[in-house]
């Protein structure tokens, strides 16, 4: 018996009778991150880091049992040694390690190796098995420093505002949005956020993350000032009505996805910006490097030319779980 | 070269026209003046030419960035343009020298000189200077595919900005015999301003569509009738014994054309016609789709000319003996343009239509497909010919475009820059067997949020693919409008349409119900 398998439900462990990030509800759920791909509704008892809670309860409610640990803890259940560690990707996203008899196993949830300066930064944990995310598995993905990404943005915005636009960013509500916001330029001008964005960074700063303020854009606070201020929303909203309330406006959109024209001028936002929460194609090379992992199994996005490219490279790894992800959710899979 | 890929960001992420003439002009006041030159060459057709292969570009790229020909493949799948694949894909630059685009462009050109394995080492060190956006216009320098999100036009416009000079004379300029290597910025663009004024066209006055009821005009004996034919719309001018063809957009087009340099001998000299060229064989007009060819290609084959022959339809005279007439009745320009008349077989006068109530009109514009027409122009008989498009005095009557139920068959993929989206579709009706044939492929009239629903289903539903193209599921009808159909022995449909686009996505409506080929045949009548 291997100590995980890939079931209809998602990774399991038979050992200890847990699943991780299960995708249809289970009794006990090891979740990796926040995002709603991974810590799914209806699990009857969820186990995550300190840092990941807060969110993942705002989300879920007062519902299911939300039991944490911090980083690098170790449980035990029926003598599987589990721990959660850095994965970089979201304030308190995980890579979750499982032992038993010798054996390690590693399952990295989403994850990036660039520091943002916002989740705690990513480390290398060495394993037998590593079980890693591919979304950007292909050597076209190479992601620009953040800081420089984070000038082309200020300048954007400086250049809308001189031209007495609005600038309106899609991000994520959970994770690029924070982290564009804590690097925006506040000399520029104000910054207001849509309802969701705000309430997320709500919980993750009652937890002690340093934000600049970036209220409600409500009718009332846009009044003064709207013209130069920087707008932070999920894309959603920006194809809804919501965005009506603003006058002249430029949208911007920020994703890995960008790194290619095609897809740049297919979005439709004018302007892109390559920024991703995922590790690029170095990154994921690096990442699996140092884990030692003898074998690799490869989960979301490119997950065949990932593998195909490590067997390449003298490292065994197969796709992992391709029957129950097929074409759409990946193309829903939080980035 | 970072400047220019800057240019090249800003025109590539903006549709808007006002957006990319600010972004141009901005780069003009900064590039140096030989990559003005050099940029203002390749906006106006006249690129640098292809010095490597797409395919040797591959293999060297393979060989830098150490990666094996799969890989390499998957991702040009993904990304869906070779240059830009090639320039992702290279490790990451060492940085070094900044170069002008010139520079490059003289740099890749010094490279046909070389044997093989230096241009590699050239190009392997230009690539390690680079970052990727800049690699990527390097590597279209070297294949010769170069194109930047504008148009001519649009160029123009930023250059006469610019440079403070008038739009057409800026045009007049940039149509003469001119390239990089031969002349500077100054010598293009400063010089001869005489032969210029010389060359300038009158602001095209357009008619208005006319929605209303044509009752609502008034009485019928104050207007002129025409048949609005549909070819481009032009100037032709004759001054100091020399010809010149201006379409609507202000483009020189005399070389295009080269039926009408016979005018210069039957046309009196200091003459300015409105009219519009027309594709014209057996006394019929030709469908102007048929004109394309010439248009883009750099000179005019002996077999266009034999295949699609023009005439010019003459509609106003704008100028006579050296005289602007505009400001006087269209009346008496017509009788002016009638003594044109016998001119010779390429100029032809716009028919007068004797007209005698609305109700007679409305039943002339509906017989406006027998005369492969596009409706009537209803012109005020005391008109002055103004500029630009203005409502009251100039009216086109059309006729309303055909339309038909088709069934979605096939979808196409954009190209690079549209990667992964279906854009193109092919719509088929029913044939007498009771299968499905093919008549028409469009994409235009589909909203992008139709666009992403669209290429997710099709993926789903896919059937079989043939490179960029599936076929799918006959499932979805589409409402389909177009503006003409003609006979054609390409198509299996023995049908092409002009102006095709989409006007409704029937989500209710039922396959079996969809049009027949019969129908569009009744159509051609
Ligand atoms: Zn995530
Ligand atoms: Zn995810």
């Amino acid at each position: 018996m291997a100590l995980l398998e890939f079931t209809d439900k998602g990774i399991y462990c038979p050992q200890a009778n847990v699943y991780i990030d299960p995708w249809k509800p289970v009794s006990r759920a090891l979740i990796t991150h926040g995002h709603a791909d991974h810590a799914r509704w209806g699990n009857k008892y969820y186990l995550c880091t300190h840092q990941a809670k807060p969110v993942i309860q705002y989300r879920l409610g007062n519902g299911p049992r939300i039991e944490s640990v911090a980083y690098g803890e170790e449980r035990t259940i029926n003598g599987v040694q589990i721990s959660f560690h850095p994965a970089g990707h979201i304030v308190g996203s995980a890579q979750i390690r499982l032992e038993y008899q010798g054996e390690v196993w590693v399952v990295s949830g989403d994850y990036k190796t660039e520091h943002d300066g916002i989740a705690t930064p990513f480390e290398p944990v060495k394993c037998n098995v590593f079980i890693t995310e591919s979304t950007f598995g292909l050597p076209v993905f190479r992601w620009k420093p953040q800081r420089e990404v984070m000038q082309e943005i200020n300048d954007w915005w400086r250049g809308n505002a001189k031209e007495g636009k609005t600038s309106i960013m899609m991000a994520y509500s959970l994770g690029k949005a924070q982290r564009i916001l804590k690097y925006l330029d506040t000399r520029i001008g104000k910054i207001f956020t849509h309802g969701a964005v705000e309430s997320v960074n709500k919980v993750l700063q009652s937890q002690g993350l340093k934000l600049p303020p970036a209220p409600k854009a409500t009718i009332d606070n846009l009044r003064n000032g709207m013209e130069s201020s920087f707008v932070i929303a999920p894309p959603s909203a920006v194809n809804s009505n919501w965005v009506h309330r603003f006058k002249e406006y430029s949208t911007g959109f920020a994703s890995g996805w960008m790194a290619m024209n095609g897809t740049r001028s297919r979005r439709s936002a004018d302007r892109g910006f390559m920024l991703s929460d995922h590790a690029d194609w170095d990154g994921l090379n690096e990442a699996v490097l140092a884990t030692g992992a003898e074998k690799v199994y490869v989960m979301h996005g490119y997950t065949s030319q990932f593998a195909k490219w490590l067997n390449e490279q003298g490292i065994w790894a197969a796709e992992m779980g391709s029957e129950y992800h097929g074409e759409q959710s990946e193309e829903t899979h939080t980035e | 070269m970072k400047n220019f890929a800057q240019l090249f960001a800003q025109l590539d992420q903006t549709a808007k026209a006002p957006e990319k003439v600010a972004a141009l002009v901005s780069y003009f006041e900064s590039a140096e003046a030989s990559d003005k030159l050099w940029t203002i060459a390749m906006l106006s057709r006249r690129p640098p030419g292809r010095v490597l292969t797409t395919a040797v570009l591959r293999k060297w790229a393979l060989e830098y960035a150490n990666l094996p020909n799969w890989l390499f493949e998957e991702s040009y799948k993904m990304v869906g343009d070779l240059a830009e694949t090639i320039a992702l894909i290279l490790p990451p630059a060492a940085g070094g020298e900044e170069h002008t685009l010139s520079y490059w462009i003289d740099f890749a050109r010094a490279l046909a000189e070389n044997e093989e394995s230096e241009k590699k080492h050239a190009v392997f060190k230009a690539w390690s200077y680079m970052p990727p956006d800049e690699r990527f216009l390097f590597n279209k320098l070297l294949t010769g595919g170069l194109r930047l999100g504008m148009s001519q036009k649009l160029m123009i416009m930023a250059l006469a900005q610019h440079t403070g000079l008038e739009e057409n004379l800026v045009a007049h300029r940039l149509i003469s015999e001119w390239s990089p290597d031969e002349s500077s910025f100054e010598e293009l663009l400063f010089q001869g301003e005489e032969e210029a004024a010389l060359s300038k066209p009158y602001p095209f006055f357009l008619a208005y569509p006319l929605e209303q009821d044509p009752q609502k005009l008034g009485e019928v004996h104050e207007w002129q009738f025409e048949r609005k034919w549909e070819g481009i719309r032009a100037q032709l001018i004759i001054r100091q014994g020399q010809l010149f063809v201006w379409s609507r957009a202000e483009e020189l087009l005399t070389d295009k054309f080269p039926e009408y340099h016979s005018l210069l001998e039957s046309l009196p000299n200091g003459i300015a016609l409105d009219g519009e060229i027309l594709p014209f064989k057996d006394g019929q007009p030709l469908p102007l789709n048929e004109l394309h060819t010439r248009l883009v290609r750099k000179s005019v084959t002996k077999k266009a000319l034999q295949e699609t022959p023009v005439i010019f339809k003459a509609y106003d005279v704008l100028e006579w003996q050296g005289s602007d007439l505009r400001t006087k009745p269209l009346t008496a320009r017509r009788e002016l343009l009638e003594q044109l008349a016998p001119a010779g077989e390429v100029l032809h006068v716009s028919e007068l239509l004797e007209i005698e109530s609305w109700e007679e009109a409305m039943q002339e514009r509906d017989k406006a497909r027998e005369y492969h027409c596009g409706g009537l122009m209803i012109k005020r008989k005391s008109s002055p010919y103004r500029s630009g498009r203005k409502q009251g005095d100039w009216w086109k009557y059309k006729v309303p475009p055909f339309t038909i139920d088709a069934v979605l068959l096939y979808a196409q993929r954009g190209d690079g820059r549209k990667a992964n989206l279906y854009t193109e579709f092919t719509f088929a009706v029913w044939d007498e067997e009771g299968q499905l044939v093919p008549f028409t492929k469009t994409g235009s009239g589909l909203t992008e949020s139709e666009l992403f629903e669209l290429t997710e289903w099709v993926r789903k539903n896919t059937v079989e693919r043939f490179g960029p193209v599936r076929s799918v599921k006959p499932e979805f009808v589409f409402e389909i409008e177009f503006d003409g159909i003609d006979r054609s022995t390409r198509h299996k449909s023995g049908v092409t349409l002009r102006a095709p686009r989409v006007v409704r996505w029937r989500r209710d409506g039922k396959v079996e119900e969809a049009g027949r080929l019969t129908g569009l045949r009744e159509m051609l009548k």
